[in-house]
């Protein structure tokens, strides 16, 4: 890929809105892309190899746990730091971004939120060091937008439990040390449990042929009689365990997605402003002004958007609608602007030399995984109206 | 002033002062104000002088696995805090501001030697130049006003227990020079990769010291008159290769150049 010219567009002066640490952390974080992952990501999203190179850096910029506290060798940051991690990385790419959001939301808030003092004091320091990476398993093969359905099963035996059932599209399955896995109990009660790489009758087969997130590495799950450690059970009862993850998730995402918009945008401007065509910058053409136009003005809506639910998220008064409303916008709008940026790129576009085609097509799994783009637009609709629509 | 030692597993333990200055981020749009007076700092994100970088990289190279300090020294007012505070997010030990806008090249360097002098440091690094007004002044004047030695444009530096080794940039090639503590050195690239704080940086950066000492007054010796920027460069003309002429009338009459 050419070299990384990226400038963040700020066209509300939204900076204004941030503490000087938040543009710290931020800006490291953007550093530490231009500097770690740009040079890479094209050819490691190119031939389908997640480049794992980069999980130490990345814990290092603090993206594993930011804002789990600091005994548990966390960040002990705040909410928006966590938001605006998430936007420099998916600046980059969506499969480096969603390698730190699970590990952050969907692996280290749970064992911080349910675990016992065991548990955080066994896990969290090395997940927040990178020496041991997470996954997380909730969706199976028959049960996506419908949890709750789940087939797997968690069932006592003696002092210990045992795991079977499987899981599917799992992002850092291939690799993960630690798996945070959600399977119904006797009384078909979801329970969530730690399981371990090397428990007999666990394995992590890879998905292949993605034309998405291709430079992260997705598996399935599958357990076998899995002897599970009582000790590894988390504290916590029904769908609130695995939706109160997702909350966290999904509000990572709706940062994230800003990210990959603001790169597709930059491009799109740089671009416009020097491709020549009858004489003039395309970008003096009406129809080029109207896309960047239109770019900018749902970014910056975005913008505003996320930095409001993360003001109402570290004063905890974040709903999950709210959370629903901001991952299903922000998405869509980064999926709309990767369509639009790559008619401004013409046929360069679809090359490697631009960030654009891998952008819109990671984005085909961020509107897809942690709740469809449906499903959000459901979640308001039920909210506003108190009607449930879903089944 | 010179105070190095050595620990106990034979590494030398420096005490180092780091300059560093609060310049406009490198892809600025720069425009003045008030009749081309004043620089136009509306909207314009600052960060520490790029060459300054290098200097403080090179300096926690130089305390790593030691009891060393790295202190970083700005002379701005309140406004160039953030950019200190990354300085010490990056790892430097603790920090002084001189509360005064840095008039010029001559009050900032007496601002520093003055505290200097009282601080007792090995030595002393800044970037060669500061990438905003490009003076290339303030490292040497810091060492002409405490009367030490100073290097200009120092690619590399070593140190042993009796002095420095200095890689210096000259025309068309490099000098090598030995000099003794303490010293003053301006650095430029190659002498160590800039660093991008992490997060434990950034986190222990909240509760280092940062001093804020006041200006001493400093004879006005310059005073800016007025500034002016480059014509905006025009379009690009082409000539076909058959019409030399053209192209030999043009660059005669037009771009002046033969």
């Amino acid at each position: 890929m050419a070299t990384d010219k990226f400038q963040a567009p700020d066209y509300y002066l939204l900076d204004d809105l941030l503490t000087e640490e938040h543009k710290l952390i931020r800006n490291s974080v953007r550093e530490w892309v231009k500097k770690e992952v740009s040079p890479i990501i094209e050819e490691a999203a190119q031939s389908t190899v997640f480049p794992k190179q980069l999980l130490k850096g990345l814990a290092d910029i603090g993206a594993f746990g930011p804002y789990i506290p600091v005994e548990y060798g966390g960040g002990g940051l705040d909410q928006i730091s966590y938001g605006l991690i998430m936007q420099e990385l998916e600046r980059g790419d969506s499969g480096v971004r969603s390698t730190a959001s699970v590990q952050s939301s969907l692996v280290m808030y749970p064992i911080y939120t349910f675990g016992t003092e065991a548990q955080r004091k066994k896990y969290l320091p090395k997940l927040a060091t990178g020496e041991w990476m997470g996954c997380f398993g909730l969706t199976e093969p028959n049960h996506g937008s419908n949890p709750n359905g789940m087939l797997s099963t968690i069932k006592k035996d003696g002092d210990n439990y045992v795991l079977n059932g499987s899981k599917m599209w799992i992002s850092n399955a291939p690799f993960a040390d630690i798996a945070v896995v959600w399977a119904k109990d006797e009384e078909g009660v979801v329970r969530g449990v730690i399981v371990e790489r090397g428990m007999a009758g666990f394995t992590t087969p890879e998905t292949h042929g993605k034309w998405s997130l291709r430079a992260s590495a997705t598996g399935e799950l599958v357990f076998d009689n899995v002897k599970i450690p009582k000790e590894n059970l988390l504290e916590v009862k029904g769908m609130k365990g695995p939706l109160s993850c997702l909350n966290s998730a999904r509000y990572g995402i709706s940062w994230g997605a800003i990210g990959a918009a603001m790169d597709c945008y930059d491009s799109s401007l740089r671009y416009a402003k020097e491709r020549i065509q009858f004489d003039k910058p395309i970008a003096a053409f009406q129809l080029t002004q109207k896309k960047l136009a239109e770019m900018i003005t749902e970014i910056t809506k975005a913008q505003l958007l996320t930095w409001r639910l993360g003001v109402l998220k570290n004063e905890n008064r974040a709903t999950p609608a709210q959370i629903s409303m901001a991952k299903r916008n922000n998405v869509n709008m980064a999926l709309q602007i990767a369509r639009e940026a790559r008619q401004i790129h013409g046929a360069m576009g679809i090359t490697g030399e631009y960030p654009i085609m891998r952008h819109m097509m990671n984005l085909e799994s961020v509107i897809t995984y942690e709740g469809t783009h449906d499903i959000h637009l459901l979640i308001t609709g039920m909210d506003i109206t108190g009607e449930n629509a879903f089944s | 002033m010179h105070t190095q030692k050595k620990n106990k597993r034979g590494k030398i333990t420096m005490k180092i002062l780091v300059c560093i200055s609060h310049v406009p981020d490198t892809t600025t749009k720069i425009s003045f104000i008030e009749n081309n007076t004043k620089f136009n700092a509306v909207g314009v994100q600052f960060i520490i002088n790029p060459y300054d970088e290098i200097a403080l990289a090179r300096a926690l190279e130089l305390i790593e696995g030691t009891d060393g300090t790295v202190t970083v020294i700005n002379v701005g007012d309140i406004s160039t805090e953030p950019t200190i505070r990354k300085a010490l997010a990056i790892g430097a030990t603790d920090a002084i501001r001189v509360n005064a806008a840095p008039r010029d090249g001559y009050f900032v360097a007496s601002q520093i030697a003055a505290i200097a002098k009282e601080m007792n440091f090995d030595f002393i690094l800044a970037g060669r130049e500061s990438i905003d007004y490009n003076g290339g002044q303030v490292p040497a004047m810091i060492a002409e006003l405490l009367g030490i030695p100073s290097v200009s444009i120092a690619k590399k530096l070593t140190i042993d227990s009796a002095t420095a080794t200095i890689d210096r940039e000259i025309e068309g090639g490099k000098e090598i020079v030995s000099i003794p503590f303490p010293f003053v050195a301006g650095a430029s690239e190659g002498m160590a990769e800039p660093k991008i704080p992490n997060m434990r940086g950034i986190m222990s950066a909240r509760t280092k010291p940062l001093v804020v000492k006041e200006a001493l007054a400093v004879d006005l010796l310059q005073e800016i008159k007025i500034y002016d920027t480059p014509k905006p460069r025009g379009q690009v003309k082409l000539i076909s290769p058959d019409n030399a002429g053209e192209l030999i009338e043009l660059l005669h009459s037009e771009a002046k150049v033969i």
